[in-house]
């Protein structure tokens, strides 16, 4: 028997993937949590219907996700990461001996659950002792904060269901408010290409450019999500992404990635011409 | 035999009548949507399919005897009452019919000011009279509250020919007025009691809500089932006691009521009366949950008043609706509406309404948590980015009426259309009001007071929607030619 999973990226566009067996499925009081294996990708998590990571390609998005920040103001303590079940982005910011306390705020708890027993090699460092995980709605956490993160990560599922409330002008400006004032928001960005996404990524923009000075969207391939182009949003109080960043600082670190590197920081804030414009428009 | 409440007659029969793939020559006469494919698109099939007219196996509700008879009885066993209605024209409609039962021209009906607009205009087309009976009035909030059981027994006292008295349970705001108590020295009096709850579908179906008009004897009420209770908005029912003839009401109500009722509002009915009498305990203690953890949450802003059960008084604020979410405002410095319109254009939430000094978020069947963090992380967020000194805002929703005349004498008067500031001291012919809440500022056959005037000028200024008058930009007044003060 053949097994695929597709995924309806838009109404008219499919993504499949062969599988070899699905190893979980769930319904949690948030969404539905499935975990396949697949030859090409390894271990894949899809929350909703939407692939979520992949065991192959896993590792740029949580590179990209925390790396641009951590480069560019090496000096971030104090960490809240908002979604995240998953713990890939976690893991990348455990790389760093400097960072004292990381908060992750998980919405649904079967998520971590399901991630520590199926995915080890993205969850492994959930168990660092400077994590601190809190099973709680992001942005009920975020309101009850004030003046005390170097740095939030926003690491959240599409604008629809339990992700939703992520991306509203509410929390950006709960985020600023949580933020000390050297502090940086960094968030999941949706994609420029299909219509949907990029609906859903100029929204954004033009909420988050209400509250900071800096505002900037950078850019990876991540060939599972949709169209494979995708976008990451950088805001911050004080720090420019680029012209801030200490490229020989961050490099004497050691630190080893397989995606990201300073050359490529500096590199992945150049946008393609359209997505420039489609990001004008909000402004 | 008595049918269960797990049955639904309207919305079975329509199931029925789709299956039969019956070939229509009658109307609608886009034939279950085939002649208007975009309108299909829009609406889906399945809904188009069952926007039928009456016939035989769907029953006809001007007069009703086979499904949607079965239906109503099904709706009055759900809410404890002798008879139900489907309405199919809104609450309006069954306050209406409720007021034009018992009243006729010339009778005096004894009411609080603070009822919605369709009371008023039931007078104007019937001729009937209003006693009104001023609401107590918080003064902090500047809120109009239920009526004091001492006042209504005054204003019986001093109308023994009264024929009705009216009661909002609760008012817009939540508040609720001592029913049971009131229905007592009404009935002592010979007074039939009707009862407004346009906002009370719950009460009928929730723990430790406050008392339901049919569980008190009360002779009618016009329950809001689309409000809260789940059902197609214009959907509504109307309850009848013992005391009250149902073929007469079925006459009153379709004196004015379409002959060709919508299948849509009436399954809606009939599913959602379902759905309330199996589930509604576990939905409401649900809905007040969420709405307990709001107002708690709220509170916790510097600044906001989300009001509630703390407010009761065992008098004119006898109990307290715990599924609402009312917030006063004005010590942030931003009158209601102006919260009103920032959550909507900056936080993309819409809620109920917002008017001088407070805003009112309504919890239903439908709410999650998480959209509850989103309306007090949006509040908090409006605290922090657009509070200002409250000095010099006007702090009362109520105005006290100097009433001079019938409204149905007053609106039917020769009459003159003069500008908003000249028409101090004249009688006003017609409504003004903020809408929502739909509760007049100046009703036909009162005097214009300078209070009046003043208040319709800051909500204008607010942002307030201003209705009822002839001039669509409530810029002009119209008023009584002959009748001065």
């Amino acid at each position: 028997m053949e097994m695929w999973y597709t995924e309806e990226q838009t109404k008219n566009v499919r993504f499949s993937l062969r599988c070899d067996k699905q190893k979980y499925s769930v319904q949690s009081d948030f969404q539905r949590i499935e975990i396949f294996s697949t030859p090409e990708f390894g271990d894949v998590l899809v929350l909703d219907d939407r692939v979520m990571l992949t065991q192959k390609d896993e590792f740029i998005y949580h590179e990209m996700i925390a790396h641009v920040p951590m480069a560019t103001n090496p000096n971030i303590k104090n960490v809240l990461v908002i979604g995240a079940g998953d713990g890939g982005t976690v893991r990348e910011l455990t790389r760093y001996k400097t960072v004292e306390n990381i908060d992750m705020v998980e919405i649904d708890r079967m998520v971590v659950d399901a991630c520590k027993e199926f995915l080890p090699t993205v969850s492994s460092r959930l168990s660092d002792p400077r994590v601190h995980i809190f099973i709680d709605d992001g942005l009920r956490f975020v309101r009850n904060v004030e003046n005390q993160y170097d740095l939030i990560i926003v690491d959240s599922t599409d604008p629809i269901g339990p992700g939703e409330g992520l991306f509203t002008t509410e929390f950006y400006g709960n985020c600023y408010k949580a933020l000390n004032e050297e502090g940086i928001l960094v968030n999941q960005h949706e994609s420029p290409f299909y219509q949907t996404y990029s609906k859903a990524m100029k929204q954004a923009h033009r909420k988050i450019v209400e509250f900071f000075p800096v505002c900037k969207v950078y850019q990876a391939h991540i060939p599972t999500y949709p169209s494979g182009h995708w976008l990451f949003g950088f805001a911050s109080k004080k720090y420019h992404p680029v012209n801030d960043l200490d490229e020989g600082k961050w490099n004497r670190l050691g630190i080893d990635t397989q995606y990201y590197n300073t050359r490529l920081h500096k590199g992945c804030f150049a946008l393609p011409t359209y997505v420039t414009k489609q990001l004008m428009e909000g402004e | 035999m008595k049918l269960s409440q797990e049955r639904a007659p309207v919305y079975e029969a329509l199931c029925r009548y789709r299956e039969n793939r019956i070939v229509s020559f009658d109307v609608p006469g886009h034939k279950q949507g085939k002649g208007n494919p975009e309108l299909t698109d829009f609406l889906g099939k399945a809904c188009m399919s069952v926007d039928v007219n009456s016939m035989k196996p769907l029953d006809n509700l001007c007069h009703p005897v086979s499904v949607i008879k079965e239906a109503e009885e099904l709706m009055a066993d759900a809410f404890g009452a002798a008879h139900a209605f489907f309405m199919i024209n809104g609450t309006s409609g069954a306050v209406q019919a409720m007021i034009m039962s018992v009243c006729k021209r010339g009778d005096k009906i004894i009411m609080p000011r603070n009822v919605h607009r369709s009371s008023i205009n039931a007078l104007i087309v019937c001729g009937a009279v209003p006693v009104y009976v001023n609401p107590g009035v918080n003064k902090q909030l500047g809120i109009p509250l239920g009526m004091s059981v001492e006042s209504v027994q005054k204003a019986i006292k001093e109308n023994p020919d009264a024929k009705a008295v009216i009661v909002n349970n609760p008012t817009y705001y939540g508040v609720c007025s001592n029913l049971r108590e009131i229905v007592k020295i009404a009935h002592q009096a010979g007074m039939k009691v009707l009862v407004d709850e346009a906002h009370g579908t719950h009460f009928y179906f929730g723990d430790y809500m406050p008392l339901s008009a049919m569980s008190v004897g009360a002779d009618m009420a016009a329950v809001s089932m689309h409000k809260t209770g789940g059902s197609l908005t214009q959907s509504s029912a109307l309850l009848l006691g013992e005391s009250i003839s149902e073929g007469y009401v079925r006459q009153i109500i379709n004196l004015t009521q379409t002959t060709s009722a919508s299948y849509l509002l009436m399954s809606s009915l009939d599913i959602s009366r379902k759905n309330l009498a199996l589930n509604g305990r576990r939905i409401f203690e649900n809905v007040t949950s969420l709405a307990g953890y709001g107002i708690k949450e709220i509170n916790k802003i510097d600044g906001l008043y989300a009001f509630s059960r703390e407010l009761i008084n065992g008098d004119d604020i006898f109990d307290f609706d715990p599924t609402k979410i009312s917030v006063h405002t004005r010590e942030i410095g931003l009158a209601g509406i102006e919260v009103y319109d920032i959550l909507r254009d900056k936080y993309d939430i819409q809620i109920e309404f917002g008017d001088i000094g407070n805003i009112l978020a309504i919890v239903s069947v439908g709410d999650r948590i998480l959209n509850i963090e989103r309306l007090i992380s949006a509040l908090s967020e409006i605290k922090r980015r657009y509070a200002k000194d409250p000095a010099g805002m006007l702090n009362h929703e109520y105005i006290e009426p100097v009433v001079v005349c019938s409204p149905q004498e007053a609106f039917y008067s020769e009459k003159v259309q003069l500008p908003l500031r000249e028409t101090l001291g004249k009688v006003c012919a017609e409504f003004v009001m903020c809408y929502p809440p739909g509760i007049p500022i100046l009703a036909p056959g009162e005097l214009i007071t300078n209070d009046a005037l003043e208040y319709i000028i800051y909500a204008k200024e607010k942002g307030c929607n201003l209705t009822g008058a002839e001039d669509i930009h409530t810029e002009k007044i119209n008023v009584m030619v002959k009748a001065s003060h």
